[in-house]
Parts: C-alpha cells; structure tokens; sequence
C-alpha cells in the first residue's frame, strides 16, 4: 500500500470546501446573475474608495502602534530568567483566550457615554468626552485586541538572540541604542515582518470592532462585505468583488512584507 | 534600566487586564449602570443559568468543537502522510491549498463557505445549520492540525516503516508501532489547537449557521447587539475563570513532565 493515498479524503475535502469555494468567489465577483461576464461589480468597488482608504489606514495605524508597544515587552521578556520567562508569557497571553467579542465588548462599556472612563472625567470636573463611535475607539480595540499577535512571534526570535552577542556588541564599543538598531532590530527582522502580517490581515478584515466600538460612521471593508451577504444590501456578486480586492490588497502586503524577510517565512 | 523595563511591563499589562477585571467587578453591579456599582448581587448569575439560549448555545459549540476537531485530527493526520510521501509539486501545490484558510481573512473563508452552502441549498436538501457549521468547522480546523504534524514527519526517520514492515508487521501494525509514536505530540496539539479554535470562532460561523443552530461566540454577539446586560459580564467572568484554570492546570502538567524527562534521564 503506497502511503500518499493516506491524504486522498483530505484531498477531496480540500478540494471541495477550500478551492472550490474560493473559487466561487472569483467567479461572482466577474459573472451576473444569469452567468454573463461582467466587470460591473469589480468596478463598483471603485465607489467604496473611501471605506478602503479608512480600513486600510486605521489597520495601518493598529499596527504601528502594537508594534511600538509589543517591541519592549517581548525583549523585556526574552531577557528575563528562563524560568520566569514561561509564566510571564502566559500572563501575557492570557486576555487571548477570552472570546474577542467580550474583549471588545469590555471596550464598549469602559468608552460608552454612561462608561467608566466618563465617570471618571465627570467626577474630576471635566465635561464628558465622546470616546465610542469614533475612529480612535476603532484602533484602540484594534489594538487591545491583536497586541498579543505582535507580541508572541517577536519575543520568539528575541528568545533566540544570544546574550553573548549583546555583551560582544557593547564591548565593541557600541552604545545600547546602536546595539538595539545594528544587532536587535536585524535580527528580530523575522518576527517584525510575521508580528505586522499577523495583526494587519486581522485587522483590516474585522466587522466587530468597527460595529462595536465604531457606530455607523466607521464602516470597514469587514463591515462592507459582510452587508453585502448578510444585511439588508444583499448582493453577493459585489460582496465577492469586494472579497477579492480585500485578498488582492492583502496578498501585496505580504509579499512586500517577505522582501523585508531574509527566510521567507511570513507565517508564524 | 531594569526598574524601567518592570515599570513598563506593570503598565502594558494593566491596558490588558484592566477593561477585563471592569467586566468582572460590574457582574456583581445591582444596577445595569456601567460606571457606578451601587451594591453587591449574583443575580446576574442566576439568571444567566437559567438563560436556555445561552445554555443550548453553550452544549451546541461544544458538541461542535468535540466533533469539528476529532474529525479534522483524523482526516489531518492521513493527509500529513500522504503529502509527506508525495512528490515535490502535488506536495507544493496541496500545501498551497492547505495554507489558504490560514492565510485568507476569516471573513473570506466564511464568505467563500456561505457561497458554496447557497449553491448546495439551492439544489439539495441542505439547510444551514448543525451540518454547514460543522463542515465549516472541520474545514478550518484541518489546516492547523496537517501544520502541527507535518513538522514531526520531516523529523522522523523515513526508513522505520520500511523496516518495521521487513521485521514482519503488518503496515497497520507497522503505522501503529512506530509512525504514530513518534508524530504523536504533532497530532495532540494539532487536536488541541483545532478545539480551541473551534470554541472561540466568530465570524466564520457568523456566515455559515443559518438562524436554527448557533455558537456560544454567535449569542454573545446577539447579546451585544441588544439592550445591555450584566448576563454578559457574568458570562465573561465564569469564561475567564474557565481560562484561568485551564491554563494553570496545563503548566503544572508541562513542567511536571518536564522534571520527570530531566529526573528519568529522558528517553
């Protein structure tokens, strides 16, 4: 018996529920109802320029800042004992394994118009400010929610650095910053470029935090696709088109993202 | 220096534990205020039991994960071998697909599934529901567990099947005896990573369950649309304590198996 008919069920399945599906989606994005050929839909894209724009921006903004943030921590944490760094870790990881709807519904009541955060601001005498349905409510749950995708693949190649190679750079004579931009920084480059994959496709994708934290008027491309096969708009054939630019754009970012990579390896 | 670096760390995890210890506290609110607490209650326990759309949603998701990720270790598991058997470009090409529903935004997984459901209901007597969530299921799930096996394969000494069979054993026996031993930690975190996974999806069984079976993720979603409740809260408490412990039990496994392959001199 020959061991690669081992995979044949798996093919099938392949075949049927990942490639034909996918697919499907090209072919709506460029057919009509009755099976004609058009572009109409992948040239109506072109009127949502605005939420693509927004999306795009905002995921870009999301992911500068979690990679502000995320860098220290997981080089504080790669330095630590061996045997604090395990426990640590977790402590960092665990907010993940709630559902993100509750992490972002946590948001919701803390920047509400009644939430704590206005309490707050009442209670010291200031005015209350509008926090939620605003673009900034947006990032910051994009933010609260993939940090820890930014944080896990960088302390992973931060790890590996050898504390050798630190202590050789500043016995030659470099200051700790220069150690950080000519010995660090290169050699976390891998976890740098899968970090920003990880928390832009994310990012970019989402439907939830626009519609928790961003009203009506911070529409994403998640929210456009998703009004298209589920809302009142339904039109599948834009949808896919709309479907299609989303994983056109996001491909691009990932293979710019592996030029910056020397080993090619994007995911995780 | 280090004061500096502990001073930051304090500070990052307080942007993430805080908004969730909010959420705890607030379940035991009186009120429904979101910003006063006026008296302690477990109400919103009480009746977050005696909720039947929580409850049924809840044995639904788990029903689900269960089935989702024995079947998709199953079927990941054959396909592992079978693609580290084939050659050079099937193997590129079925990894290739493989990848996709890693790689593609969850909503266009979804989408791209509830495509394929339409066309199926429109023309067999399929109905979203139980059986389209958990296709949906398996069929996200199976990628992570062929990307947790595949890696032991490539570890492993590809003569020993051959030689196992040579020594007499049957290729059944010979894949029990000695390939499964040693993909065996591949297969449990790959089962491990496709459970968890399927417990916490969203938004690709937000495309593909129809109104008649939901997912615990889909009625928090429902929830949050509506008036707000402190159900939710209590919900997330009871959800986080799960965590809590679930974490805690799995480290004191691992470092406990560690000290025993360092103490028992390992192999």
């Amino acid at each position: 018996m020959k061991l690669k008919y081992f995979s044949a069920p798996y093919l099938v399945w392949m075949a049927v529920f990942i490639a034909v599906p996918l697919l499907m989606i090209v072919y709506f994005a460029f057919t009509t109802d009755d099976g004609k050929l058009t572009m109409k839909y992948i040239s109506d894209v072109g009127q949502y320029a605005n939420i693509f724009v927004r999306s795009i921006w905002l995921s870009l903004i999301a992911t500068a800042v979690c990679l502000v943030i995320a860098y220290p921590v997981a080089f504080i944490l790669s330095r630590m004992d061996k045997h604090k760094q395990g426990t640590m870790l977790m402590i960092v990881m665990l907010p993940m394994w709630m559902n993100f709807l509750l992490r972002t519904y946590a948001w919701m009541t803390l920047l509400g118009n009644n939430g704590i955060i206005n309490h707050i601001f009442n209670m010291l005498g200031f005015e209350s400010v509008k926090l939620i349905n605003t673009s900034g409510a947006v990032v910051l749950g994009m933010v609260y929610n993939y940090l820890p995708f930014m944080i896990l693949p960088l302390y992973s190649v931060m790890e590996k650095i050898d504390k050798s190679l630190l202590e050789a750079s500043a016995d030659l004579g470099c200051s700790s910053f220069s150690s950080l931009v000519r010995v660090i920084i290169p050699l976390s480059m891998p976890g740098i470029t899968s970090g920003i994959t990880m928390v832009f496709v994310p990012a970019i994708s989402t439907f939830i935090i626009s519609r928790m934290l961003g009203g009506g008027s911070n529409l994403l491309i998640g929210d456009l696709i998703e009004m298209q096969f589920l809302g009142n708009a339904y039109n599948p054939h834009l949808g896919a088109s709309i479907s299609l630019v989303l994983m056109v754009i996001i491909l691009v970012i990932m293979t710019v993202m592996n030029q910056f990579d020397p080993e090619e390896q994007v995911l995780m | 220096m280090k004061k500096l670096g502990k001073i930051y760390l304090i500070l990052v995890l307080l942007f993430l534990y805080v908004p969730i210890f909010v959420l705890i506290v607030f379940s035991f609110n009186e009120t429904k205020s979101r910003s006063v607490f006026s008296g302690f209650t477990l109400d919103w326990y009480k009746r977050l039991f005696h909720n039947r759309i929580i409850i049924s949603s809840l044995v639904n998701t788990i029903i689900i994960a269960v089935l989702a990720s024995v079947i998709s270790t199953v079927l990941g598991t054959l396909a592992s071998i079978g693609i580290y058997h084939m050659k050079k470009v099937p193997k590129a090409i079925v990894m290739n697909i493989t990848n996709m529903p890693i790689i593609n935004p969850e909503i266009v997984t979804g989408v791209s599934l509830m495509l394929l459901f339409v066309f199926f209901s429109a023309r067999m007597n399929l109905e979203f529901g139980f059986t389209t969530l958990l296709i949906a299921h398996i069929t996200f799930d199976v990628p992570y567990v062929i990307l947790n096996v595949m890696p032991k394969f490539a570890q492993m000494n590809p003569h020993i099947f051959e030689a196992a069979q040579d020594l007499g054993c049957s290729p059944v026996k010979a894949f029990r005896k000695v390939i499964l031993p040693e993909i065996m930690p591949g297969v449990i975190s790959g089962f491990l990573m496709s459970f968890t996974y399927s417990l916490d999806d969203f938004v690709i069984s937000y495309f593909t369950s129809g109104s008649t079976s939901q997912t615990l993720p889909i009625t928090i979603y429902s929830m949050t649309r509506r008036k707000v409740s402190p159900e939710i809260n209590a919900l997330s408490t009871l959800i986080f304590i799960a965590v809590v412990i679930i974490l805690i039990v799995k480290n004191a496994v691992e470092t406990r198996t560690a000290r025993k392959n360092n103490s028992g001199g390992g192999e």
